[in-house]
């Protein structure tokens, strides 16, 4: 199969991590002037993929060819060599050095051997130049957006070698509509020139507004590469989820019946709680038995809101009270304390403690309620542990596993099990279910609702639209880290999501 | 298949290297230097080389046991020797029976006799000592300094606090009571191992009887998900510094009294990197994390076994100090990642080999 | 235009302050003790602490890459010991003083490697250092060895007058320090090594996608400090026509107060040399006036060093901050 337009072209690309295949047998192919959209869940073996594509990982069998000819991919200065760059998802730029620096850095213009600064400024403005970009390029980069930095990055990566084949690596999961239209006309404008663009995300409306082709990556293994014309949404879906239609529709039939909205206890109530710089004044009431769902976009300030009420920040304005008692000392022992329990977000950074034990992460919070004396003893622990792992489904051997050995969705049900162990009144879940699997995303969504039954009340923050709409019994909607509207009993999609983008 | 063959897991055991260097060093003394294993009785007590190797290595021990807590939260104390000296300045102040008396005379300073009762005086050097670990804890958990930074300053400061201490001179102790923490004997056994056995039990009991050793790990592990879990970050490293000025200070008290003086520059010399070194190769990794307070114990006695294997050999104190340095390298590299991963490759593919033939 | 002011304030804030600073105590020595007044003084200063700027200006680098060097003090304390050893031995100056600064360079370099090849943190690595270094000093010699050389002796008393200051001069050994700190200026700011050693820490791992020579880099870095090391090993000898194991303890962390003073960051990325030199002042200031005050005793610069960075530290902290909020 020979291809004159074909730019790169990856055969039979495997690759063992000890313990796991991350890639059995991948096909990929791109073509010169096209967008390509690689997608797949969280483990599928995108980045993987990629880091092979690029050096940093090195294929047990397997082939890359470049314009045809064979290449050995040994380093990511090689591949820089061979036209391939990369942007990723966090902006790898150095935020201290300047944005001509940023995107000059390795191939400055020298002089009698020292950088030749003006003619570097010019350069690096002409590169911002060709994406339609005018700024200070003497500043520290640190000054500018995240949207900006990205565009540097993407700018670093075009003017610092002749690129052929350009990868973004979820470039849009921080940036707000306006930027994600302006990165998509820079995107079109490289296809013009004949680069061949890998984008790698996971918002379904970006594939199919700029994607030609879509490949599917799960489980490490290559299911398929399509035409985006030819390749419904559903379909989509379903070939990333591995389930057929009707599965999909059992998922989203999985609302369980709500239960009847009783005039339960106001068990948290904030009043214009708010912290300079991070979250404008809220008002929030929160009842025994209720889910609220937090609908908002990454850097919406519902993140902010979560931590103000759990106490890791400490607001600067107004109040907040739990069962009727106003909190005086914000800090998450002190919530511990009071009943309030928050499952973070960024479950590695914040959640899990890798090099403990299964037993030893789910007891933590319960121990750390006892204090620094009071003693759990060992033979408890146990037992606590196995009624957990059994009652959330933690898939383990034993309760001794480490936890940064588990998959992602064991570990959330770890850091749930955690919480639900000192049964709290308020249950925050900052995005309890990104990166799972589908299986245990549905688990603990009913887990959830289980929990709320028995009269915990519940804070649902999630990225998933469908997800929030599915579980609550009222919906906060934040933008620009201020509340925005709330919504209680039916409201569809579309108006969220128009509040949610500041255009309704 | 399913269980690891004892060899790996002896040789993944904590207190495989340190038990290996440590019989390593016997059997070159064995070969080379057989008195070394001599003991024997005098008045009552034991002597010989073994026996100064527990005596003379007892401040390590009990030095190494605080830094192990400091080094499980994820810190390290370079302040060690700076404390260990502001102690034994401390005791040596209150001893001086001159103390508040106005009329100094030379057989006054020289008398056998102190104005102060001896419990004051280890209180005031247990307090001293834990104060500047609390100092290094508020700067390390509050002001959030890095730790190497914030016990850096009291590493340099601390002696200028000691000399201040002792207006700037080397003082001598002739109080004969005050010799006893470090040249006394219980049993035929010297005092010292009794206090080293003492703050090791007691300190072991705390940290495995209590959730507190839990907390400490899980401190050192990911400090953020520990403050999430409501567990008092800050606290938990306050409470490490403290104890490591604490375990410092008793070392202070123990070598004060063994020297029979306190000297701001020379009190527990070079204690920092032998702490460290100590508390590495007994198994805990410098990332902070799980740890072992009878590996650093061991890794203590590894030191001090080579100190006076060296000794015995003629080999002078201060050169022994690029020797030692040569030690914490090899201790280092054999634990760094790298080495370690070579190590385990090199035995695997033995062990494949072997699978292969049988 | 005002917004431009406020982050070149923002941003070059600690340097300013610390060269506030360093006038006000200046000018605070002077009315206290007008002897301080003579241009003579401020020129003491250079002459006072000539080695310890030198290792300011490696240990400048080191923490810039988000490194630490605790092992200055002890190369500088082995360059002396081994100079005035081959010095007794008869050996020409020509050749001790190019052989001090390749010991010290390839010390450095591997201090460097083991860092580099099996990421051990640099404190551990230059503590050991440190530790080696003065035991090798020691195990050349017990006792402090003086020299006798006639071109050291030389270079140790020839006076240099500076131009349009009257009755005002530096020694030759002084001159080391501003020069290095010009050759590092332009390191830093002119070269791709001085840009990596920014990049790398601001952040290592972009560093390293940008494909920028992160471990050479690194490596350079330690390698640099030293070469200071042993520079400053060289003057330190010459002005004290000696060379002792036990010279300039503690003087790590008068380096390194001198670099927070500076206005560098201790986790890297942010600060430069020029900042270095005025901490180094301030420091040589501080002394000074102790010495002046002569009630003052020896042990009081040490606590006074450590006062000054912790409270150095709280400054940048406060910059940091408002950085990070604007």
């Amino acid at each position: 199969m020979t291809d004159d337009r074909e730019l790169v072209a990856m055969r039979g690309i495997t690759k063992a991590f000890p313990g796991v295949v991350a890639l059995e047998d991948i096909t990929f192919s791109l073509r010169k002037g096209e967008i390509h959209a690689l997608m797949g869940e969280n483990g599928a073996g995108k980045s993987t993929l990629i880091k092979v594509l690029t050096g940093v990982e090195h294929p047990d069998r397997g082939t890359i060819a470049l314009e045809g000819k064979q290449v050995q991919v040994r380093s990511p200065q090689q591949s820089q060599a061979l036209g391939i760059s990369t942007v990723y998802q966090e902006v790898n730029l150095c935020t201290n050095l300047s944005v001509a620096e940023n995107i000059m850095l390795g191939r400055e213009p020298r002089r009698l051997g020292s950088i030749h600064w003006k003619k570097l400024n010019a350069l690096a403005e002409q590169a911002l130049g060709r994406l339609g970009i005018d700024l200070d390029v003497t500043q520290p980069l640190e000054n500018y957006s995240v949207a900006i930095q990205q565009m540097v990055a993407i700018a670093r990566a075009l003017a610092i070698l002749a690129v052929r084949v350009l990868i973004l690596d979820e470039p849009t999961s921080s940036l707000d509509m306006q930027e994600t239209a302006r990165l998509f006309d820079v995107m079109r404008k490289l296809k013009g020139e004949g680069i061949g663009i890998i984008f790698i995300t996971h918002f379904l409306d970006q594939v199919y507004q700029v994607a030609d082709r879509i490949t599917v990556l799960r489980n490490g293994k290559y299911i398929g590469t399509y035409d985006t014309a030819s390749l419904s949404r559903v379909e989509l879906v379903a070939t990333m989820l591995g389930r057929n239609l009707s599965d999909l529709h059992a998922v989203a039939q999985a609302k369980v019946e709500i239960a009847p909205k009783a005039a339960h206890a106001c068990v948290a109530e904030a009043k214009g709680l708010g912290l300079k710089g991070s979250l404008a004044a809220i008002d929030l009431s929160l009842n025994a038995g209720e889910v609220v769902g937090v609908a908002g976009l990454l850097g919406s300030g519902r993140t902010e809101l979560a931590r103000l009420i759990f106490g890791v920040d400490a607001p600067d304005s107004g109040s907040l009270s739990i069962d009727g008692q106003k909190v005086e000392r914000f800090s998450p022992h002190e919530s511990l304390k009071r009943g309030i329990a928050l499952c973070p977000e960024d479950r590695k950074a914040e959640g899990i403690v890798g090099e403990l034990s299964i037993r030893e992460n789910i007891i933590l919070a319960l121990q750390a309620r006892y204090g620094w004396f009071k003693v759990l003893n060992t033979q408890k622990q146990y037992e606590i542990a196995a009624q957990y792992i059994k009652l959330l489904g933690i898939r383990t051997p034993s309760p001794d596993q480490l936890v940064k050995n588990l998959s992602g969705g064991n570990q959330q049900k770890v850091i749930l099990a955690r919480w639900i162990v000192t049964q709290p009144h308020v249950l925050i879940l900052d995005e309890p279910t990104r990166g799972i699997d589908v299986g245990a995303k549905v688990e603990i969504q009913k887990l959830v609702l289980d929990l709320v039954k028995e009269g915990m009340a519940i804070i649902f923050i999630s990225s998933e639209l469908e997800e929030v709409l599915r579980i609550s019994q009222r919906i906060l909607v934040m933008r620009d880290r201020k509340k925005v509207a709330e919504y209680a009993g039916d409201v569809n999609d579309q108006t969220i999501m128009h509040t949610m983008a500041g255009d309704l | 298949m399913n269980a690891p063959p004892p060899l790996k897991r002896i040789r993944e055991s904590r207190l495989f290297w340190p038990l290996a260097a440590l019989f390593i060093i016997l059997l070159f003394d064995a070969i080379f230097v057989p008195s070394f294993f001599k003991i024997g009785v005098q008045d009552g007590h034991l002597y010989g080389n073994l026996i100064d190797v527990v005596n003379n290595g007892a401040p390590l021990m009990l030095v190494a046991i605080g830094m192990t807590m400091v080094i499980a939260t994820g810190g390290v104390d370079l302040s060690v020797g700076a404390v260990i000296a502001i102690s034994a300045a401390m005791g040596a102040v209150l001893i001086n029976p001159a103390l508040g008396d106005r009329l100094i005379t030379n057989d006054i300073l020289t008398k056998d006799a102190t104005n102060t009762p001896l419990v004051i005086i280890v209180i005031a050097n247990l307090l001293a000592g834990t104060l500047c670990g609390l100092w290094n804890g508020m700067l390390v958990s509050r002001a959030r300094i890095q730790p190497m930074v914030a016990t850096l300053i009291l590493m340099v400061a601390g002696r200028g606090i000691a000399q201040l201490i002792t207006n700037g001179q080397i003082m001598t102790i002739y109080y004969t009571p005050y010799f006893w923490f470090g040249n006394g004997f219980i049993l035929g056994l010297p005092v010292s191992v009794y206090i080293v056995a003492l703050v090791f039990i007691v300190a072991s009991l705390i940290v495995r009887r209590t959730p507190i050793g839990l907390f400490v790990e899980a401190v050192g592990i990911n400090p953020k998900a520990t403050f999430y879990a409501g567990i008092s970050e800050k606290n938990i490293k306050l409470m490490a510094y403290a104890f490591c000025g604490f375990c410092s200070a008793i070392a202070g008290l123990i070598l004060s009294s063994y020297v029979h003086s306190a000297d701001g520059n020379n009190n527990g010399l070079n204690y920092e990197l032998d702490a460290i070194l100590a508390v590495v190769m007994g198994g805990t990794l410098m990332s902070g994390g799980r740890f072992s307070l009878f590996g650093s114990i061991i890794g203590a006695l590894v030191i001090w076994t080579f100190t006076l294997s060296m000794y015995a050999l003629g080999v002078p104190d201060k050169a022994l100090l690029a020797g030692r340095a040569v030690l914490v390298l090899i201790v280092i590299l054999l634990y760094s990642d790298q080495s370690r991963r070579l190590l385990s490759r090199l035995f695997d593919r033995k062990g494949a080999r072997h699978g292969a033939t049988h | 235009m005002a917004q431009r002011t406020k982050l070149f304030l923002l941003h070059h804030g600690p340097l300013l302050t610390t060269m506030a600073i360093f006038f006000l105590a200046y000018f605070i020595g002077g009315r206290l003790y007008p002897a301080m007044q003579k241009p003579q003084a401020f020129f003491n200063l250079f002459i006072n602490n000539g080695p310890l700027l030198i290792l300011g200006i490696g240990m400048t680098f080191v923490i810039l890459t988000g490194g630490i060097d605790l092992s200055v003090g002890g190369v500088l304390a082995l360059t002396t010991a081994a100079s005035a050893a081959l010095l007794q031995l008869g050996a020409s100056p020509a050749l001790v003083i190019p052989l001090m600064l390749v010991m010290g360079t390839a010390l450095g370099c591997t201090l460097g490697c083991i860092i580099h090849f099996f990421k051990v943190q640099p404190f551990i690595v230059t503590l050991m250092g440190l530790f080696f270094a003065r035991g090798m000093a020691y195990i050349i010699s017990l006792t402090s060895l003086s020299i006798n050389d006639p071109f050291y002796k030389q270079l140790a008393l020839t006076q240099i007058p500076i131009p349009f200051v009257p009755k005002a001069y530096l020694y030759i050994p002084s001159l080391v320090g501003p020069i290095l700190l010009l050759v590092a200026v332009y390191l830093a700011f002119f070269t791709r090594f001085g840009r990596t050693v920014y990049a790398i820490g601001n952040n290592e791992q972009s560093a390293r996608l940008m494909g920028l020579p992160v471990g050479r880099t690194r490596i350079l870095v330690y390698s640099l400090s030293g070469f200071c090391s042993a520079l400053a090993g060289i003057v330190f000898s010459i002005s004290l026509l000696a060379g002792y194991g036990q010279f300039a303890s503690g003087i790590e962390l008068d380096a390194i107060a001198s670099v927070v003073m500076g206005g560098t960051l201790l986790t890297g990325g942010v600060g430069n040399v020029i900042g270095t030199l005025f901490g180094v002042l301030i420091e040589g200031t501080i002394i000074s006036i102790l010495q002046y005050n002569g009630t003052l005793s020896s042990w009081w610069t040490r606590i006074g060093v450590g006062v000054l960075t912790l409270i150095f530290i709280g400054i940048q902290s406060l910059f940091y901050v408002r950085r990070k909020h604007s």
